[in-house]
């Protein structure tokens, strides 16, 4: 099983570091997991002109086609103007419409703000569901305070972010051993 | 319908293309050499005009595991190797090239041909071909709007006078040779959206409408709109031909189509597109009202006059050695499309 952890803003060190737990989380628990972590604060992304994701060249086609070959995705977002960033925005337009199919997707959010909790709901699933990924549906929203010198002091996020590394990868051998049966069922 | 060579009475007409992919076989993992794939290709069309198929098409994709860029070359080959069968490009991505040196290419493949030449022309899917042959992707739908109008416009007359954008004016030039019948078929490309089909209709365009798969009635709204805007566009639908293109595998049951056809949509999908086929989506495509072609004889003759019924079309062509299918399987099919298939829907499109 492939995870790839998405830190999808290119500045900041709350996502990453939320994103970087939970990776590790998932590594402890399940060692032959492989994981990746993408953060985009370390690549130069082009902007989508809509061309297959096999087109792109550099840091853009190695990005999308890391995605393309994970089959759980931890996207870690924070909250800028009330919605996900463009960078992590620019990610999906970069993917083809049926991305996240057969493939389990999993979220935290960063946010300086309470208020920003529905976000998440309101704005990034929507664009997941149309992507056809399998969501884990829980996801964890971190405060600022939640954060100290780049490392997670509250508990109780911890223990979260250790749940939602759990249902992603139970979640993604479910929908594994679904597809699979489902597909041997069809005969050809 | 006979400045495009077609002529209604005789039926719906049947044909092949390929997009000369050179594709693995996923049964094997091996691939046969560039220069088998191509004399397979030259062999295959020889085959469907035995088969008594109307028209073979090539198509041209600029990137790796494809093997025809050289499409117009390969179709030269073709028309030296048969006499009857039509043949055409599945498509020239006029976007790319000189639309005097593409009609050059065809207006002498169709005197080689002794009048068998036609040009689809399209966009391309994928871009690689803009930075490879020196263009800028960001023209991407001008540089087609402009190529494909000028192309249409050496086709229509052999002095030309014209200005653009993305190359020098021409001032009376004479484009040379000229065709066996003074013009050639020219076709647009649509990818099965109504927008993009509307393009061709209001232009008075013949559409060859590709689709992958879905639910046939959903591809009429796309029919609908093309023969709309070909009336608003002040040209008779009536004179303006549809060909649609897609998928196809004939077998005894159309469990064995599906289990012979399917690891090579979905391998050679992977390598070419990037993402695979869904076993679930794939398996609709027997069903009678699914626009694949797939299934036993009886079932595809039911599903291309369910289609013809639908569509009102003129032409059907049909993709079956994608993903390094082998030859002895494209033969199986040739067979049961020239014994079983071609007759059936002969028989019951013709009007005389």
């Amino acid at each position: 099983m492939k995870v790839v952890g998405l830190s999808g803003s290119q500045i900041g060190s709350k996502t990453r570091v939320a994103v970087t737990a939970t990776l590790k989380a998932i590594s402890e628990k399940y060692p032959d997991v492989e994981t990746t972590l993408i953060d985009l604060a370390d690549y130069k992304m082009e902007f989508s002109d809509g061309r297959n994701y096999l087109d792109y060249e550099g840091d853009t086609g190695f990005v999308t086609k890391t995605i393309m070959e994970a089959d759980a995705i931890v996207i870690g977002t924070p909250i800028f103007q009330a919605s996900i960033p463009a960078a992590l925005k620019n990610i999906f337009d970069l993917l083809p419409v049926n991305a996240f199919r057969d493939k389990v997707v999993s979220m935290l959010v960063t946010a300086g703000s309470a208020k920003h909790y529905m976000v998440a709901d309101t704005q990034l699933k929507p664009i997941l569901a149309y992507m056809k990924a399998q969501m884990v549906q829980t996801f964890v929203f971190i405060l600022e305070e939640d954060f100290y010198q780049k490392e997670i002091i509250n508990h109780d996020v911890i223990f979260r972010l250790e749940r939602l590394a759990e249902d992603t990868v139970v979640l993604t051998e479910t929908f594994t051993k679904i597809r699979e049966e489902k597909e041997a069922a069809y005969d050809f | 319908m006979e400045k495009y060579r077609i002529n209604p009475d005789n039926g719906m007409e049947f044909g092949i293309y390929t997009l000369g992919d050179h594709l693995p076989n996923p049964a094997t993992g091996e691939r046969i050499s560039v220069q088998e794939r191509l004399h397979d290709i030259i062999d295959y069309a020889v085959l469907a005009e035995q088969a008594g198929i109307d028209f073979f098409s090539v198509g041209e994709s600029h990137q790796e595991y494809f093997a025809t860029q050289a499409h117009a070359v390969v179709l030269s080959a073709i028309a030296q190797a048969t006499s009857k069968i039509k043949i055409a490009s599945s498509s020239t991505i006029i976007s790319t090239s000189d639309p005097v040196r593409v009609y050059e290419n065809f207006a002498t493949l169709d005197l080689i041909s002794n009048g068998r030449a036609e040009i689809v022309a399209g966009r391309a899917s994928r871009v690689g071909l803009f930075d490879l042959l020196g263009y800028d992707l960001h023209n991407y739908e001008d540089l087609f709007e402009e190529k494909f109008d000028l192309l249409r416009l050496i086709n229509e007359n052999e002095i030309v006078n014209w200005s653009g954008e993305f190359r020098k004016p021409l001032r009376d030039a004479q484009v040379l040779p000229r065709p066996v019948n003074g013009s050639l078929p020219i076709w647009r490309a649509v990818g099965g959206t109504p927008a993009s089909a509307m393009k061709a209709g209001f232009a008075g365009v013949p559409m060859f409408m590709a689709h992958l798969g879905g639910a046939a009635s959903q591809f009429k709204r796309t029919v609908d709109s093309y023969r709309e805007a070909a009336r608003a566009g002040g040209h008779d639908p009536a004179q303006l031909p549809i060909a649609t293109a897609g998928f196809f595998y004939a077998a005894e049951t159309s469990q064995e189509a599906l289990k012979e056809l399917y690891p090579h949509i979905n391998e050679g999908m992977k390598k070419t597109n990037g993402g695979g086929f869904p076993k679930q989506l794939f398996a609709q495509g027997v069903d009678p009202h699914n626009i694949m072609n797939i299934g036993s004889p009886q079932q595809i003759i039911e599903k291309i006059l369910y289609q013809h019924e639908v569509f009102g079309h003129q032409r059907y062509i049909a993709q079956i050695d994608f993903g390094g299918m082998p030859m002895d399987n494209i033969k199986k099919n040739l067979e049961l499309i020239g014994t079983e298939i071609l007759p059936a829907i002969k028989k019951y499109t013709a009007k005389k």
